[in-house]
């Protein structure tokens, strides 16, 4: 099991035809993500790799069956890129697109949410979502993440950094852990899913036998996090929060990083964590060795086969 | 991007936000013809990116030429708060009989847009909302729907303007709304919100941070981009397209990945080093790129080492080396530099590093090792 994406989904690339977009569609279908359309109303009736180019997701989707999209449309595109995913009828919507406007994300957030409340958006500015072994949606290194062997259990991740995401990765691979499911949520001011919403699910999934939390500075969903682990979640969870040393007022590269009037601080968030029960690293190898010890404290069931 | 008060107001004018009339002056003489245009009594207001102006002095009433001259030749080279002076702001004084807050921004855990408005005005609003959170009015606006007028209205009532205030109050607001959604901007703060003597309602003060990633629908923004506040290293990070924040210390750090310049920034202060920025050199990690964020860090001269922390990805360690390599060939570097390459390929890209190592380059294994390196080569001891 793993969460939200498997092999068996089938995904929509919104900009496949741009540089970036095949790029890492190719890269995601050799991988052996279901990759089975793109979308270019100027070159519908193409094709990137075998891949079949129509005019709009809603054709794409009525041809393939596709259930995600994936969107790596210049920033300026990105608000009707989404609409138009949502309007083609794909449940999720995975935007790679870094420098969309904060207003266009607040709007489009609160659209999808009114008008199109099945539709789950990941994004923007992300690196994706990784289900090891199973299916690569976005731009994640996906040679550094350990699967794990059919019936195994693993680790999910959930991180607002991508290299951070691919050091995490790296980590546990280095100690034999392998990972269910890794999900990039970006490091944007409104990001379509949060912390919560992916701890949630790891919480549901079998295979998930624990969860590694990489935040930084900036807003509170680190905080919401700890609250949501602290009263609905069973799973252990080792944690890392970036930007302990960040200036008052500073954007540190991520357009959401930033502590402003004494909030969103690193060290409230490490609190936060801290009292909720999570293990928390103050550099993210730590995190990794934290992860490393509560792994080897599930070893038992962690070797047996899943329930059922 | 943060505007000075006087592009705040020009900003305002634009959606039809009533301001007081004003210019700008460089120069005393500037000063002085710009309140014989506006019409005395005028104010003078120095323009900093920072509070207290008022406090500092850099606020004056000025009743005629002699006097606009002298507050201007007060004003203009003052420091405050370690801000230089160069722009006054000279406007037609306004009659105060009350004054009010008002502002927009993004509330990030709500995902809407927040709205505050408070009959407390003029003074600082962290201080209101501790001293008396309740004298502060909130409401959410859904940014699918935007702010109403009977939503404005009740907002204003709830906040308890006076009622003379209330029609000038809810057009306004409107338009503030207007404004920082179409302006695109992160922050639009007014403070204060006056009512006139004669029962105007009107912006005497402008805070507005624009959002940079909307520079694409508003190409005069660029100008705005030219007058921000950035030290001669952050000008020259700006100008070669790096996400750069200059810091204090003597270590240098350049990182791929915002999240993992963070790390690094943190980690060289755990280890009891000081670093001198935060430098994400992003994906790639070419030799151009590589050797502009070095050329950035060197021109710091409190940095007396450099720490390179790379991870690669898709970018392969071969090269990433190869790009720590050919930049080293392109720029003459005076701190010794370490680097630490994990990931992708990271074994080849070590390979490669080998030969050039030298008390002027080296490698170690881990952030942490790396990090101790970096701040004992910067004369400090690592712990």
């Amino acid at each position: 099991m793993s969460i939200w994406v498997d092999e068996h989904t089938k995904v929509v690339y919104q900009g496949l035809t741009g540089s970036q977009g095949s790029f890492y569609g190719l890269r995601n279908r050799d991988y052996g993500t279901q990759v089975v359309a793109g979308t270019n109303p100027r070159k519908a009736g193409t094709d990137v790799g075998g891949i079949p180019i129509f005019a709009t997701v809603a054709e794409a989707v009525k041809e393939t069956g596709a259930t995600a999209s994936c969107v790596f449309i210049p920033a300026p595109g990105v608000k009707d890129a989404v609409i138009e995913a949502a309007d083609g009828g794909v449940e999720f919507i995975v935007v790679i697109t870094e420098g969309v406007p904060a207003h266009d994300e607040a709007w489009f957030y609160n659209k999808l949410k009114r008008d199109y409340p099945g539709v789950q958006l990941l994004g923007p500015n992300c690196p994706g979502i990784i289900s090891p072994g199973r299916a690569n949606i976005g731009i994640t290194a996906d040679h550094i993440a350990l699967a794990p062997e059919p019936g195994q259990a693993a680790v999910g991740i959930v991180s607002r950094s991508g290299t951070l995401t691919y050091q995490a990765l790296y980590e546990l691979k280095l100690k034999g852990i392998p990972v269910s499911t890794c999900v990039g949520v970006g490091g944007d001011p409104v990001p379509g899913t949060s912390f919560i919403d992916c701890l949630r699910a790891f919480e549901a999934d079998p295979e998930t036998s624990a969860v590694m939390m990489i935040g930084e500075i900036g807003g509170s969903a680190e905080e919401e996090a700890a609250e949501f682990i602290k009263s609905d979640m069973t799973k252990p969870v080792s944690a890392y929060v970036a930007g302990v040393t960040a200036p008052p007022g500073k954007k540190m590269g991520h357009a959401g990083a930033i502590v402003s009037g004494g909030r969103g601080t690193a060290q409230a968030k490490i609190e936060a964590l801290r009292d909720a029960g999570a293990k928390v690293g103050m550099n993210p190898t730590e995190a990794g060795e934290l992860m490393a010890e509560i792994v080897a404290s599930l070893a038992p069931s962690w070797a047996d086969p899943p329930l059922g | 991007m943060n505007l000075y008060e006087y592009q705040g107001k020009q900003f305002f004018a634009r959606y039809g936000i009533p301001v007081s009339p004003g210019e700008v002056a460089r120069t005393p003489d500037e000063a002085v013809a710009a309140a014989e245009r506006v019409g005395y009594p005028v104010v003078v207001k120095a323009q900093v990116q920072v509070g207290g102006r008022g406090k500092a002095g850099g606020i004056k009433l000025a009743n005629d030429a002699e006097e606009t001259r002298t507050h201007a030749e007060n004003i203009l080279g003052m420091d405050i708060k370690g801000h230089t002076v160069e722009i006054v702001w000279v406007e037609h004084a306004s009659e105060i009989a009350e004054e009010y807050y008002a502002s927009f921004t993004l509330d990030r855990s709500a995902k809407q847009h927040l709205g505050m408005l408070s009959a407390e005005g003029g003074v600082e609003i962290e201080k209101v909302a501790e001293d008396n959170p309740d004298a502060i009015a909130r409401i959410h606006v859904d940014p699918v729907d935007g702010l109403s007028e009977d939503q404005a209205r009740a907002w204003v009532r709830q906040a308890t303007l006076n009622p003379a205030a209330e029609d000038g109050a809810v057009d306004l607001l409107l338009k503030l709304y207007r404004s920082y959604v179409e302006g695109d901007a992160d922050l639009v703060e007014v403070n204060p919100l006056i009512l006139t003597t004669d029962g105007k309602v009107h912006a005497l003060d402008a805070k507005v941070t624009l959002d940079g990633n909307a520079v694409f629908r508003h190409p005069d923004y660029k100008e705005y981009d030219a007058t921000q506040v950035r030290d001669e290293r952050e000008k020259l990070a700006h100008e070669k397209g790096l996400q750069y924040v200059g810091l204090d210390g003597s270590v240098g750090v350049i990182a791929n990945g915002a999240g993992l310049a963070m790390s690094t920034v943190d980690i060289v202060t755990q280890v009891g080093g000081r670093p001198a920025n935060f430098l994400d050199v992003g994906g790639g990690a070419n030799a151009e790129k590589m050797a502009n964020a070095l050329r950035v860090i060197d021109s710091d001269e409190n940095v007396r080492s450099i720490f390179i922390n790379i991870f690669g990805g898709i970018t392969k360690g071969e090269e990433i080396a190869n790009g720590i390599v050919g930049a080293l060939g392109q720029v003459d570097i005076a701190a010794p530099i370490v680097v630490r390459l994990d990931g992708t390929n990271a074994d080849e890209g070590r390979e490669i590093l080998r030969p050039h190592l030298s008390d002027r380059l080296q490698m170690q294994p881990t952030m942490v090792d790396a990090a101790r390196k970096a701040v004992e080569l910067a004369g400090e001891t690592p712990r």
